[in-house]
């Protein structure tokens, strides 16, 4: 059993650390005893029991016991939340003062000589304790918190062996009333203490301000949004205040229905870019809960409604765990074993090679699977089937990222840790939803607004971040559709123009006949918010003020996402970012930089990982004769110098007979990808398509071969997140299947004639490090005790690197490109009047394939068109209606929702459930630099359904 | 494929760089790019529309970085 597989239980501290600036917590988990945080720079030395401690200045004496190894007793105080003073049980005796302060809200002082025992305090504790216990329910026995409760704990440490108040207290138990309404915990008011642990989690780490305390003195009741059921009230069910109650008042279903964890397993959430560390709670083989680590860095013990709850896929009834096979696609499947799956397999694609030559087949890396498994699949096209004709679904997300921010700043990953946000003075966030799509980060993010930050959203649509619970965009620039670069290229202008360029970071960082060109261009009249607002549709005066805004943040930062990447200008838009971090000196230190948020839970490290079909691992080109040749003496192979076929030229070259056998492994592109009518009119086109999945998805319907694949919680690997953090996925269960996916494709291998030789998933990042300069110095051992790393990570930062580009860009000098805004040919005509865009919501992740089998349905159970009140007006089409979406490439139906949230003349929806058909309409328009799909741009009309 | 998608796809490429004001480096630029991402039976397929009717299909800039793109993949 190592750190990170152990028994179950955990320490409070009491009250969070104060980390000293510069610094972060590190560990490998394990209970938290301190309670409180730790704070400041300056240091106080003080006697706690006698103990000598020194801990910063500000820190409480809570956690400064905790430090010298005191566990103060304490009720309300956790160390995730601020202190709030209410439990009245951690008081100490102070010497030279009177009373009997809190623990958890007296900041220690140098020179203090504090006592947490003595037989004054042990009379009070036990006083206060008999109040709480006089107004709960003693049946501990069988309650679901029994052997995790932190009250019963506490009565025992206090020794309460008397409650002279009775236990029939008639207030928070006689009359409560459960409420189970949410599918994933239940509130118990009956068990509550009012520690307002629950309330805080809401509002400091989560954000969302859903719960309070109603109700005064013995009436007080904590309660959801406005007296309602947690299910209509505004929780998000990030799970936070269930983690944090002391009880089991809030207590996840799980729990309740299987007990308590009897060991844990630390790994990484499967579902977005943010990469959150989870302790996996099990009972054998089966997960009782995924529980937010805290030492996880990229989520430091917060969680999402996904990652939290929407586990439950992996042992869903749909999940199919035989190798299938057929002949034709209209035959039934047929259950066979894995062996005669992979002969078949690879005589299927070794004929077809015969036949139409080496390059008539290739393969589709996962951003879902690990990195070894990654690794593995590129590294089986370009070592087995002899080509370059790989690809990732990355390429349909942010592979403009990856061009992007290479051409400019010499390296194709974002700049910062998600941490970062919390220096920042100005946040960006353009063309991302955060709240939705990376819930965890956007609790950050709120909260630095909370303290201060200013923020401009860029956005067609209203997002939840524009306008919410204490949270107000100083400025939303509601462009249309399509016009990112337009309106980039504006607040270039503007910063030129006012003189607000950093001009010193400028000189020293970038190049100067680059910048001199690129200022040449942005000052130009046409270039101007003026000249630009006709066709962004941002008055000028917007653009002109969030332009100085950021110019003059101090740490100005910026978060993007697919509302970026997912157009014909994508690369373009990246690179505008990139100039415009560059011209105001926005990168190379904390608070600031280059953001991508990452869709998928491996999409940085798919791409890391050589699944572009022009690069192997390290985002080197295939035409570089070196790289090749340390590829080759590895391999033993030939490896082809030319680039391979993308994804959507892959699915051209099917429909004109040249390309045929495809190995797609976890992407389901018949939903993703867009104009369903010309995927699937490709996929259908090929003599052998082998999907490995969890499940039958839609493009297993054109598949020959159907090979099982494992979920998360069935092997080993490594992650590797939005902020380049590569993390541990640790088995938790058995493969259901019987073999992980790198297995497969190892087994796929040897049946293609070329053999791998890998015990363990460490043995292929082994490989990964020693061929790759970037990854040189991470290994598994290491990672386990770094608790995680982030690329690069080699001789020159030994621990990785948290800021990129610090003193020097990694290409050397900054680049800056002249971005020239180009309108896209997905018009808006007569025929098609509205422009339709595409995202996400919170539940539900991409094609809902996980998600869609969890609960997590019954928060959002279809995919809805939202349509402004006067396009709908104009159409008749009343909240609820199912209207019919025609493009120009196909048509679907959606139920409508009627809201401001979009502005006139645009409509969006999102792409979760397969009937709805979103990717029917959207059409093959592309980047220019990368081929990502457009999805953000389609021109449509929408109409009333005769009868509807 | 489909030569139209091909030229579209050029286009597209022509478009960013024809922003840049040293137009010989632009050439180069879209010539490399074609180069480095596109898989040789596509550069192939463009480069054969060459001297055909749909070469005027072609931006200018495109046209003559896959005339130099012409003399190298010849001289391989």
């Amino acid at each position: 059993m190592n750190a990170y597989v152990k028994a179950c239980g955990e320490t409070d501290f009491g009250t969070p650390q104060k980390v000293p600036e510069g610094t972060q917590s590190a560990g490998a988990g394990g209970l938290c005893m301190s309670g409180t945080p730790l704070r400041g720079q300056a240091t106080a030395i003080l006697e706690i029991d006698g103990v000598s401690v020194t801990v910063p200045a500000g820190t409480s004496l809570m956690r400064a016991a905790a430090e010298a190894g005191v566990m103060v007793p304490r009720l309300c105080a956790t160390d995730s939340l601020e202190a709030f003073g209410s439990c009245r049980l951690c008081l100490v005796e102070i010497e030279g003062r009177r009373g009997f302060p809190a623990s958890c809200t007296t900041p220690a002082e140098a020179g203090m000589k504090v006592r947490t025992q003595s037989p004054q305090l042990a009379k009070l504790r036990r006083n206060v304790m008999e109040l709480y216990i006089s107004d709960h329910p003693l049946d501990c026995l069988t309650c679901s918190a029994n052997g995790n409760c932190e009250l019963q704990t506490m009565a025992g440490v206090v020794g309460l062996r008397d409650v002279r108040y009775g236990m029939t207290g008639v207030n928070h138990f006689t009359d409560s009333v459960t409420d189970d309404s949410n599918p994933y915990f239940s509130f118990d008011p009956g068990k509550c203490i009012v520690c307002n642990r629950c309330v805080r989690a809401c509002e400091e780490q989560q954000g969302t301000f859903a719960l309070t305390i109603s109700g005064r003195g013995f009436e007080s009741r904590v309660a959801a949004g406005q007296s309602e059921s947690f299910m209509n009230s505004e929780c998000v069910s990030c799970g936070a205040c269930v983690n944090v109650c002391p009880t089991a008042t809030l207590m996840e279903k799980t729990v309740i229905d299987k007990g308590q964890a009897e060991h844990s397993v630390i790994t990484t959430c499967a579902y977005c870019g943010v990469g959150c560390g989870f302790r996996a709670e099990m009972q054998g083989s089966d997960v009782v809960r995924m529980v937010p680590w805290k030492d996880g860095r990229a989520n430091e013990g917060h969680a999402c409604v996904k990652g939290r709850f929407a586990w439950g896929y992996a042992t869903h009834p749909d999940r199919v765990t035989k190798p299938m096979i057929r002949a034709k696609i209209t035959d039934p499947w047929c259950e066979v074993s894995w062996e005669e799956a992979l002969r078949h397999t690879a005589s299927e694609f070794r004929r077809i090679q015969a036949k139409h030559g080496r390059n008539s087949i290739g393969g589709i890396v996962s951003s879902r699977c690990t990195n070894e498994e990654g690794y593995l699949v590129q590294k089986l096209v370009r070592a087995a089937f002899g080509n370059n004709n790989v690809d990732t679904c990355a390429r349909v997300c942010h592979s403009p990222t990856g061009y992007g921010l290479k051409q400019t700043l010499g390296e194709s990953a974002g700049t910062q840790t998600f941490k970062s946000v919390e220096k920042s003075d100005v946040i960006v966030v353009i063309g991302a939803n955060p709240s939705d799509g990376h819930p965890v980060f956007a609790s950050r993010l709120k909260r630095r607004v909370r303290e201060g930050a200013q923020l401009i959203v860029i956005d067609p649509r209203e997002i939840d971040l524009v306008n919410s619970p204490h949270i107000k965009a100083a400025h939303h620039l509601k462009l249309k559709p399509g016009t990112n670069v337009a309106v980039l290229s504006a607040m270039a202008h503007v910063i030129v123009t006012e003189g607000l360029l950093d001009e010193d970071f400028i000189a020293e960082r970038c190049e100067d006949k680059a910048f001199a060109d690129w200022r040449e261009f942005v000052v130009r009249p046409t270039n101007s918010p003026e000249a630009l607002e006709g066709a962004s549709g941002v008055p000028a005066a917007e653009v002109r003020g969030a332009a100085r805004l950021y110019a003059r943040a101090g740490n100005g930062a910026i978060y993007y996402g697919l509302g970026v990447t997912e157009h014909s200008q994508g690369s373009t838009a990246v690179i505008a970012i990139a100039n415009l971090a560059m011209a105001t000196g926005n990168v190379g230190r904390e608070g600031v930089g280059v953001n991508p948020l990452r869709g998928q839970n491996n999409v940085q490290g798919s791409c890391d990982m050589g699944s572009f079909p022009h690069e192997l691992p390290g985002y080197r080109h295939v035409s570089d004769t070196l790289t090749r040749e340390l590829f080759e003496r590895d391999w033993g192979v030939v490896i082809q110098p030319e680039p391979g076929l993308r994804i959507p030229n892959m699915l051209d070259a099917a429909l004109d007979g040249s390309f045929l056998g495809l190995y797609c492994q976890g992407e389901d592109p018949a939903q993703s990808d867009p104009n369903t009518t010309h995927v699937t009119a490709a996929l259908a086109a090929m003599e052998c398509v082998v999907v490995q999945d969890l499940f039958l998805n839609e493009t297993a319907k054109y598949a020959h071969v159907f090979l099982p694949g494992a979920s998360f919680l069935e092997k080993d690997g490594t992650f590797t997140n939005a902020e380049r953090r590569i993390s541990r996925v640790r088995r938790v269960m058995t493969p259901l299947t019987g073999m992980a996916d790198w297995e497969v494709t190892m087994a796929l291998s040897k049946a293609l004639g070329y053999e791998m030789h890998y015990a363990h998933p460490s043995e292929i990042m082994d490989e990964i490090g020693r061929l790759t300069p970037t990854f040189a110095g991470v290994n598994y051992e290491k990672l386990d005790a770094a608790g995680s790393l982030q690329w690069p990570c080699n001789d020159d930062a030994p621990e990785g690197t948290p800021t990129m580009h610090v003193g020097q860009f990694v290409r050397g000098k900054g680049r800056f490109l002249i971005t020239q805004y180009v309108p896209t040919d997905e018009k808006i005509t007569r025929r098609f009047p509205l422009l339709l865009t595409t995202g996400r919501v919170l539940s539900q992740y991409n094609v809902g394939a996980q998600t869609r089998r969890t609960a997590n349905a019954d928060f959002y159970g279809a995919d809805l068109l939202e349509i402004h009140p006067h396009d709908a007006e104009e159409r008749g089409i009343r909240d609820g209606d199912r209207v019919g979406v025609e493009s120009r490439v196909g048509s679907t139906t959606l139920p409508v929702s009627i809201t401001e949230r979009v502005q006139p003349g645009v409509v969006y929806t999102t792409f979760h459930f397969p009937e709805s058909g979103a990717n029917v309409v959207t059409t093959d328009n592309s980047d220019w630099a990368t081929n990502c799909p457009e999805y953000k741009v389609t021109a449509v009309q929408v109409s009333r359904l005769v009868g509807a | 494929m489909k030569l139209d998608n091909l030229i579209k796809m050029a286009n597209q490429i022509g478009a960013f760089f024809e922003a840049m004001p040293d137009r010989a480096q632009a050439v180069k630029d879209v010539a490399k790019h074609l180069m480095n991402t596109w898989d040789p039976r596509m550069r192939e397929q463009l480069l054969a529309s060459l001297g055909t009717e749909e070469e005027g299909k072609l931006k200018p800039l495109v046209r003559d970085a896959l005339a130099t793109l012409g003399r190298s993949e010849s001289g391989r």
